[in-house]
């Protein structure tokens, strides 16, 4: 296989992963890295550099989208990037230091768990909480726009969603992800956002937080351009289209097929990294 | 009153990020594009070599060596320079909202995004690893 058959193979599956990424809701980050370590037999560095480009690429250029319907919530993003870009630093430090195999087992995990939650987990819907004392002083209770006007929210549990944050960028640093689907659940469940708003402030700190362990990335060789072209232009394209035709037809089914196949990714990861193959 | 004012110049604020992180992906994406077309004409036929880790050529690292190298008409230098400018997006919005929440009066925010903003550049400058 030369140059051009490998990148523009490595561009169509970018592409889909973009798109089905975008167009379910569910991210398709998480099987960037899997892709490009199992399918194509790249060295884990080498894929999560690709990775953390393209994340970047898709957070900023969805934000322009998500600004005009007007649900993010600028502050409370801003104060939780202080938690998410240390523990990217963080997590890019320790993912330079650990054998690669060992990351494909962390790796397995974490897709293990995403499978559970994008196919299996409900929803609990968060019930309207009252003023809480730390939110209040840091200004981010806030509304957002309904059909019926402006609802207004209350923040909670800012340490805890703090503390989760922190995991989050650190899960993101280490593996070359955006780990969007932690930052939802930091907000949705654990500060009780409303699920619109936690989904565009997750977005919007997506790329803050690649932006902090792209750095290390840089500065350790992960992130070569030969093979970060075509993922980067295809998740980019793919997502961007898949953004314009949302699937609205049988989430449940999809949501399914897409946890078989997270988990199916994370049993490969987790074979080939347990025993030793990267 | 006061509160309409502060939640217009959120919004404001809000449009502008938007529309600056769009801009710069779009020339971080047509360069990558450009350095990407002269790359596939230039190696294309070429084996690929990602199986085992060296990491990238030095002089792909630094925003300094990439410049040089892309200023060759090197391929990979061109394509670097827009993932680059790609990671210096989310960077260019957290230096705005400290400017922006300066001008909202907002000392609190500014000084969290000052914090975000320094955690960025000790990263991006290799200072901490």
């Amino acid at each position: 296989m030369d140059i051009l058959e490998f990148s523009s193979l490595i561009f169509l599956g970018s592409l889909l992963a973009g798109f089905l990424g975008a167009s379910t809701g569910l991210g398709g980050g998480v099987v960037i890295v899997p892709l490009l370590a199992l399918g194509f037999g790249i060295d884990i560095r080498y894929a999560m550099g690709a990775s953390l480009v393209s994340v970047i690429a898709t957070s900023s250029a969805a934000a322009s989208a998500y600004v005009k319907e007007g649900y993010s919530n600028l502050r409370v993003g801003m104060f939780l990037e202080i938690a998410t870009t240390i523990g990217a630093v963080a997590g890019a430090a320790v993912a330079t230091r650990i054998h690669p195999s060992a990351i494909a087992v962390v790796f397995g995990l974490m897709l293990l768990y995403s499978a559970y939650q994008s196919g299996f987990a409900h929803r609990r819907d968060s019930a309207p909480a009252g003023p809480d004392k730390l939110a209040t002083r840091l200004r981010m209770n806030s509304g957002y726009p309904t059909p019926e006007g402006i609802e207004k929210y209350y923040v909670r549990a800012v340490p805890g969603g703090f503390g989760v944050m922190f995991i989050a960028g650190a899960l993101s640093g280490l593996l070359g992800i955006g780990s969007g689907a932690l930052k939802v659940i930091a907000m949705d469940q654990v500060m009780r956002l409303p699920f619109k708003v936690s989904t565009t402030t997750s977005n919007f700190m997506i790329g803050v937080t690649a932006a902090a362990s792209a750095g290390v990335f840089l500065n350790r060789g992960y992130i070569d351009p030969g093979l970060a072209m075509p993922v980067m232009l295809g998740v980019l394209f793919g997502s961007l289209a898949g953004a314009r035709f949302l699937l609205k037809v049988s989430t449940r089914i999809l949501r399914i097929v897409f946890a078989v196949v997270i988990a199916a990714l994370a049993i490969e990861m987790l074979y080939k990294g347990l025993t030793g193959g990267f | 009153m006061n509160r309409d004012k502060k939640a217009m110049t959120d919004g404001r604020m809000e449009l502008i990020i938007g529309n600056l992180l769009r801009v710069m992906v779009t020339i971080s994406a047509a360069f990558v594009a450009v350095g990407g077309a002269l790359y596939l004409i230039r190696h294309g036929l070429e084996a690929p070599d990602y199986g085992v880790f060296d990491g990238v050529p030095k002089n792909l690292r630094s925003l300094r060596d990439v410049i040089s190298v892309a200023g060759d008409m090197k391929s990979v230098g061109i394509i670097q320079l827009g993932l680059l400018l790609l990671i210096a997006t989310p960077v260019a919005r957290v230096i705005f909202s400290v400017f922006a929440f300066l001008i909202e009066r907002d000392s609190l925010y500014a000084v969290v995004a000052s914090i975000v903003l320094a955690v960025l550049l000790l990263s991006l400058t290799g200072v901490i690893i």
